[in-house]
């Protein structure tokens, strides 16, 4: 990422309401905060090699030939995604979230919705344990196989 | 003009469509199954989705998966490629329903040439020529059905209608054995199929596959971009495909175009789509019509100058055709072969990672693959891995450089049909050109 692209994010940045902009290329990323903190230039990160499954935000730089770097590494015990579809934490918008971390969890337990089609998909536990993290977003678009829930 | 396409396949195709669409400035979307996150084409993807484990019905040919992946990516248009769902009426229709743009004819366009029966129904009022036969079940009446036989001449081929893949079938030569020949082929029919139906079409000994490729706006105007000869196969898959078809008159081969286009006009065709016949004695006699892209279309390209990839999302932006009839001119011959990840003797299938890739070059030649130096050709999808495709002012001038592409063609790591390709591409009744259809089978039986 060369440097007159870094300089005119700060210009976005000091121009706008925006207090931090984080962007992503490639295997570069940089993070901009008001208030002092000077960009980091983050180490190419060696994720999967697999592109991350959406980019609801494209990047104000050029847009980068390959695409994105890949989501939060899996770990064994994740559950993931059976399907293609929209993540959601509760069953509706003013609902509370099924799961917050920290919670225990029983097998078939409801975690989370994938809605895919119009259609609510409800995800459940496969095993018991404690949610140790949420690897989405509520509304976050999800691939096949994608983690979405640790339960440890 | 499209914005996002959804690229609903996989392997070379999906290459090409990748291509086409960023020459267009339209943003693509790489479905996937999780053992093809490192295709050529979803690496260079803007987006990448997921959908499924390798089984072609869990992801490939997954409805709900493809539809979810456009919804949540917000594509406008889905491109089927070929195989898969390319032709799946009902996909196409789920796909507009959702509120996409299917690069393809219209579904029930689809439904009509996907029934042998009505397709050569509506060919025939299009007046496209298609093999003559019964037009249906025999009649009961013994003298009708021996009219009917007549009327088409000998030798005759008996089909049971609930029959396929060479089952159910008798070929008739004289008058004398026509009555027993039918009793005895529904006897079979009822048997094997259930039903004792069967109608009777000409047979046609030495055919060559000859299939023209057309390109339609769905507004009216249609032209078609000449002819290819696919006589080249095995177990009716293609080896090589040429264009134009060797031995065929500029006039022929406009009257035959002609027809064709009148079908299109005629079921107000949409999209590219080829119309394969059979070609014997100078007649042309319809088969059965692909509304799709092809595997084989560069050869089409190599000699037309035309993009069919690209007119294939420029119609389905709702574009008119640019092209007129007057503007398609062909220049030299095309030839293609197909490189497949199989054992050249025994075409066992032969998946696995190819450690070193180097493709040929140089003037007229031209590589359609995915493949790269340690690419992994996973087993569960078919064998092909590259198109070699080469042109040149003539015929033998596209076979002498086909013949040097192929020496400076290397894959190791895994075994290809190459060494099949070195041979055929000296045989010297390849060479001559028109082989028919039975061609490479008769000669694979002979030497090996």
């Amino acid at each position: 990422m060369d440097i007159r692209k870094v300089k005119k994010l700060i210009e976005l940045l000091e121009e706008s309401n925006i207090d931090e902009i984080e962007i992503k290329e490639g295997e570069e990323s940089v993070r901009i905060s008001r208030n002092g903190n000077a960009g980091m230039m983050q180490a190419p990160m060696h994720y999967a090699p697999a592109p991350a499954p959406v980019a609801p935000a494209p990047a104000p730089a050029a847009p980068a030939p390959a695409a994105e770097p890949a989501a939060p590494v899996a770990d064994g015990n994740a559950v993931l995604s059976p399907m293609v579809g929209t993540f959601y934490r509760s069953p509706s918008p003013d609902a509370p979230s099924f799961v917050e971390v920290g919670q225990t969890v029983r097998v078939g337990d409801v975690l989370c919705i994938v809605e895919a089609m119009k259609m609510m998909n409800q995800i459940e536990a496969d095993r018991a344990g404690t949610v140790t993290a949420i690897h989405v977003e509520n509304g976050d678009p999800v691939e096949f196989d994608q983690p979405l829930i640790t339960i440890a | 003009m499209l914005d996002k396409v959804l690229i609903a396949n996989r392997g070379e195709i999906a290459l090409r469509v990748l291509r086409a669409c960023r020459e267009l400035g339209i943003e693509t979307i790489a479905v996937h199954s999780t053992v093809d996150r490192d295709l050529k084409h979803v690496r260079l993807a803007d987006q990448a989705v997921c959908i499924g484990p390798p089984p072609g019905s869990l992801s490939y040919l997954n409805v709900p998966a493809i539809i979810s992946a456009a919804e949540v990516t917000n594509a406008s248009g889905i491109h089927p490629g070929y195989g898969f769902l390319s032709e799946n009426a009902d996909f196409a229709e789920q796909v507009e329903k959702s509120g996409f743009v299917f690069i393809g004819p219209r579904a029930e366009t689809i439904r009509l040439m996907g029934d042998k029966v009505s397709a050569k129904d509506q060919m025939k009022a299009s007046g496209v020529p298609i093999v003559p036969g019964s037009a249906g079940a025999i009649p009961d009446d013994p003298d009708e059905v021996l009219r009917i036989a007549r009327d088409i001449g000998y030798p005759v081929i008996v089909k049971a209608a609930a029959g396929g893949g060479g089952r159910g079938m008798r070929v008739v030569h004289n008058e004398e054995v026509l009555l027993s020949s039918i009793q005895v082929t529904q006897s079979e029919a009822q048997a094997a199929f259930g039903s004792p139906v069967v109608y009777i079409e000409k047979f046609l000994q030495r055919p060559r596959h000859v299939e023209v490729q057309v390109l339609a706006d769905g507004q009216g105007n249609a032209v078609h971009l000449g002819d290819r000869d696919c006589s080249l196969q095995r177990r009716h898959q293609k080896v090589i495909e040429e264009a134009p078809a060797p031995g065929i008159s500029d006039a022929e081969r406009a009257a035959i175009g002609e027809s064709c286009v009148q079908a299109c006009i005629d079921m107000n065709y949409r999209g590219a789509g080829t119309f394969e016949f059979l070609y014997e004695d100078g007649g042309f006699y319809f088969i059965e019509m692909n509304t799709r892209v092809q595997v084989e279309h560069p050869v089409t390209e190599m000699i037309t100058g035309v993009d069919i990839v690209r007119e294939q999302l420029l119609i389905a932006s709702g574009e008119k055709l640019s092209i007129r009839q007057e503007d398609v001119k062909f220049q030299g011959h095309a030839l293609e072969c197909r490189i497949n990840a199989e054992d050249p003797r025994t075409f066992m299938p032969s998946p696995g990672k190819i450690k070193t890739f180097h493709a040929p070059g140089g003037p007229g030649v031209r590589v359609d693959s995915h493949v790269y130096n340690g690419y992994t050709v996973p087993p569960h999808y078919d064998s092909l891995i590259g198109k070699l495709i080469t042109h040149g002012a003539t015929r033998d001038l596209a076979l002498a450089k086909m013949r040097q592409a192929l020496d400076e063609l290397v894959v190791e790591g895994i075994r290809t049909n190459a060494a099949l390709h070195r041979e055929l591409v000296v045989d010297p009744s390849f060479c001559a050109g028109g082989v028919s259809i039975h061609y490479l089978e008769s000669k694979l039986e002979h030497e090996h």
